[in-house]
């Protein structure tokens, strides 16, 4: 592989990595917010108003980070691979269009009343304005991921010339990967803005023990998550079976099949060596994958050798499949009992406090995991069956990759770092503040004074 | 139906609609050393409610480079591709600085004021200086880099007029005064800025050379830069009624501002035409196949309508002068 295909590669990964994770955030914590705004207009109690001002201040910045980094990605596209836009942009062309036309321009334009209209406007209005705002987000997230999905399983197109057009639309969007994919990754959204909610909450109470407005969103958050995750496991069982039918390599590399055979065993743990393609240091569990794939002991499993060359690299994929795997059931265990724990409004005992505390942003490490199984699990393709990475990369020299990649990388992790700063000040400092003002939850330092 | 030159003036609309709306808020942030601390909390509540979806339009108007004209995206952003990844920080830096500097507090919040106006400027910049390296049809050398710079200059001057007069619309007392004496420098700027451009297009270029000097279409042409210096004279006439305290009248100078660049752009989009890469490959060379391009068309047209409508709104619910505290 030559220099400029991997640094191509390694920025666009960079790229969309770095934006995955704030709309992963907003997609969901837009649809808490309206619950908040709409709490607050039928009970007119000041905590939820309190509790919506806070969230929002955190959801500005959140979708802040979200736009300026998307339009990276709408540039992206063309400059690093032009080969992909000629042979696949009748296609990919016109799901960006209609995501841009459906999607950003209304949540754009509404984002601004539900930041700053609330006393300009009528309750109904800015009510009107947080929706359409959560509306534009999962819209953003639908047709991104019907154009992600068809990558992966294509569907719906006709050759012309060089170029795969669509022949049938609703076959392109709704092609066979599309239902879980989505499902998914609302699901990855919902857990992910629970389990920050949940985190940052209890970050606040273990300052301020008797912030009520914290207590009540840490319990949001709590039950959100109790719901979500054992339906995250179910769905991403449904998503592993679909991926089997239409993306077998890509099983075999998360399950670290090499070789074809019946009454496959599950590997809980190993190394996978592709230089003597086995796994090394394996803990196995008989007959696992195959029951689990197949629903029968005995079932055949088709291994990495049955795709020649065609297969991706196995360890990250293996090991970030785990990753995943590993948070989700985690994310089960951790949210029922914490749900159990402060039922009736029992008060958190402090070890759950900082245990929540510390699985803050671990939907987002769930989330990246996932992302890395699914993009590099299709490799060498970009899409599946149509189109290889390589074929697609530009003419964009080395040293200008170079210099772009670079820059990116300076200004994500100055963005990131100024974003971690404002979000835990946001959640401690300006409880402490807000205590001393005896206004629980009211808004924090520094916003309060501009 | 000629989709290529549907698709062309879609994307002019979205170019058009970028530059103006987007060059009001870059302009706004360049301003921002030369205010006090209390102005500045002024300036960004002004352009707070809208900055996002004005960079919708430059989303867009790519989007339909790569959609429609997929062999010119190629060849445009892979010679630009430096200016692009500079204006891509610039706007990064600028649209999180937002947020940063209303929750930040002394030496932090400097630094995010800093990272404003750092970020508004090169985000112009680099849009000035693609124009000028677009224009020129990327040719290579030194003075060809050189004149790039200095529509890079100008496109900076423009949009500070364009932020100018839409501070003017939008506050009162001190700052609108400050304000006032901005616009007039910005339109200085942008004069120099327009009449060089004007004049190094067609000696670059065989190809506008003969579409401007063609008697007697060039008499009718003329009427292009009669009508850019007319807006210019209003912007410089009402910014001194309104100096003087003339009322009623705060969004003329804005007004003209954005005809001053809707004419040069009519100008700019008269001299390529019908070329998308000057002298290299027209609009219907490099369009994309009308499968797509009929899908999304059918989007736009009944989208569109609607984004101007909510656009509207959102304007209309933001009118009036506007106060510091953006979040009350
Ligand atoms: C909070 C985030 C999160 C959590 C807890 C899980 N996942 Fe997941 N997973 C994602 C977030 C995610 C994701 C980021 O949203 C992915 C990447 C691409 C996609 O569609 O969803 C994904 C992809 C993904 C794939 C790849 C499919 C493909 O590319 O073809 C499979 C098989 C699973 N997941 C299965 C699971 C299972 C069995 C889980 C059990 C606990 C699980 N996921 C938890
Ligand atoms: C949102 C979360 C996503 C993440 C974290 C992610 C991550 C990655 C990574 C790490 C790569 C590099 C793989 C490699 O080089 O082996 C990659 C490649 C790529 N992905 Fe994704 N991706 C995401 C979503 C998407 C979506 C939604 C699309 C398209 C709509 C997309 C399109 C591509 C393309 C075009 C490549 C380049 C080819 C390649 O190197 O594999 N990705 N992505
Ligand atoms: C690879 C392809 C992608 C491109 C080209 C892209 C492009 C963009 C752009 C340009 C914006 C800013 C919109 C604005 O001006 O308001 C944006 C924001 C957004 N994107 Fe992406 N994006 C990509 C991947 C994704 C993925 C994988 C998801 C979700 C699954 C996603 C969901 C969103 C959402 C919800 C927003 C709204 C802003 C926010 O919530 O932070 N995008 N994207």
């Amino acid at each position: 592989m030559d220099d400029a295909l991997l640094l191509a590669r390694a920025q666009f990964g960079l790229n969309i990595a770095f934006h995955i994770l704030f709309p992963s955030l907003t997609i969901a914590l837009a649809w808490m917010l309206l619950g908040f705004r709409v709490a607050y207009h039928r009970t007119g109690e000041a905590g939820w108003l309190a509790t919506y001002k806070l969230w929002t201040k955190i959801f500005a910045l959140t979708f802040a980070m979200g736009v300026v980094t998307g339009i990276v990605m709408s540039f992206q596209f063309g400059t690093n691979w032009p080969g992909y836009m000629n042979r696949v942009g009748a296609i990919a062309g016109p799901l960006l269009g209609y995501e841009v036309l459906t999607a950003f321009f209304l949540e754009a334009t509404f984002l601004g009343v539900m930041l700053f209209g609330m006393n300009r406007v009528p309750a109904w209005a800015h009510i009107g304005a947080t929706a359409l705002v959560a509306v534009g987000t999962t819209l953003s997230a639908f047709w991104i991921l019907a154009l992600n999905s068809w990558m992966q399983t294509p569907a719906g197109h006709v050759l012309e010339g060089d170029q795969w057009i669509a022949g049938d639309w609703l076959a392109v969007i709704f092609n066979p990967s599309f239902p879980y994919r989505f499902v998914h990754m609302m699901i990855a959204s919902g857990l992910t803005a629970a389990f920050v909610v949940a985190g940052l909450s209890a970050w606040r109470l273990l300052k301020v023990p008797a912030d009520a407005s914290a207590r009540r969103t840490l319990r949001v958050g709590v039950l959100v998550a109790a719901v979500l995750a054992p339906l995250q496991t179910v769905v991403g069982d449904l998503h592993g079976l679909n991926t089997l039918e239409h993306q077998p390599a890509k099983i075999a590399a998360m399950e670290a099949i090499w070789h074809t055979e019946k009454g496959v065993p599950l590997v809980l743990f190993a190394i996978p060596n592709e230089k003597t393609r086995t796994n090394d240091y394996a803990i196995e569990l008989p007959y696992g994958a195959s029951l689990i794939l197949k629903h029968d002991p005995d079932a055949e499993l088709k291994g990495l050798d049955a795709f020649g060359a065609d297969v991706p690299p196995v360890a990250p994929v293996f090991f970030a499949f785990r990753l995943m795997v590993g948070i989700g059931v985690a994310m089960i265990g951790l949210s029922w009992l914490a749900a159990w724990i402060t039922r009736r409004g029992a008060a958190a005992p402090r070890w759950l406090l900082w245990t929540l505390a510390a699985f803050t942003f671990s939907g987002w490490a769930a989330t990246l995991a996932g992302w890395i199984v699914t993009e590099i699990g299709r490799q060498p393709w970009l899409v599946t069956g149509l189109l290889r990475t390589s074929e697609a990369v530009g003419e964009i020299s080395g040293a200008q990759l170079g210099v772009s990649l670079t820059g990116y990388a300076f200004t994500y992790a100055t963005m990131f770092v100024a974003y971690m700063v404002v979000l835990t000040h946001l959640a401690g400092d300006g409880a402490e503040a807000a205590a001393a003002r005896n206004l629980p939850g009211a808004s924090a330092a520094g916003a309060a004074a501009d | 139906m000629d989709l290529a030159l549907i698709f062309m003036v879609l994307m002019g609309v979205s170019v058009l609609a970028y530059v103006v709306l987007d060059g009001y808020d870059l302009g706004v942030g360049m301003l921002m050393p030369a205010a006090s601390a209390t102005e500045q909390s002024v300036m960004v509540s002004s352009i707070g409610p809208f900055w996002d979806a004005n960079e919708t339009w430059l989303v867009l108007g790519v989007g339909i480079l790569l959609v429609a004209f997929p062999k010119a995206h190629g060849v445009v952003l892979g010679a630009l591709y430096l200016p692009v990844v500079a204006m891509l920080v610039g706007l990064m830096f600028r649209g999180v600085a937002f947020e940063f500097r209303m929750k930040a507090l002394g030496w932090h919040r400097e630094l995010w004021n800093w990272l404003f106006w750092a970020g508004s400027f090169l985000a112009s910049f680099s849009q000035g200086l693609m124009l000028g390296r677009y224009i020129t049809g990327f040719e290579p050398g030194f003075g060809y880099l050189l004149f790039a710079m200095v529509v890079g200059a100008s496109v900076c001057g423009g949009y500070v007029l364009l932020g100018a007069t839409w501070l003017v619309l939008k506050t009162e007392g001190t700052l609108q005064a400050k304000a006032l004496a901005w616009s007039r420098w910005g339109l200085l700027w942008v004069a120099l800025g327009v009449g060089l451009v004007s004049l190094a297009t067609p000696l670059v270029s065989e190809t506008v050379r003969a579409k401007w000097f063609d008697f007697p279409r060039t008499l009718a042409l003329m009427a292009l830069p009669a009508a850019c210096l007319w807006a210019g004279a209003v912007v410089w006439r009402s910014t001194g009624r309104i100096a003087r305290g003339v009322r009623g009248q705060d969004g003329l100078p804005f007004a003209a501002a954005v005809a001053i660049f809707a004419i040069s752009f009519l100008g700019l989009a008269y001299s390529l035409f019908p070329y998308v890469v000057i002298d290299r490959l027209t609009i219907w060379e490099a369009a994309a196949h009308p499968s797509s391009l009929k899908v999304v068309l059918a989007g736009a047209l009944v989208v569109l309508p609607f984004i101007v409508a909510y656009t509207a709104i959102s304007y209309r619910v933001f009118r009036g002068k506007a106060r510091a505290g953006l979040y009350d």
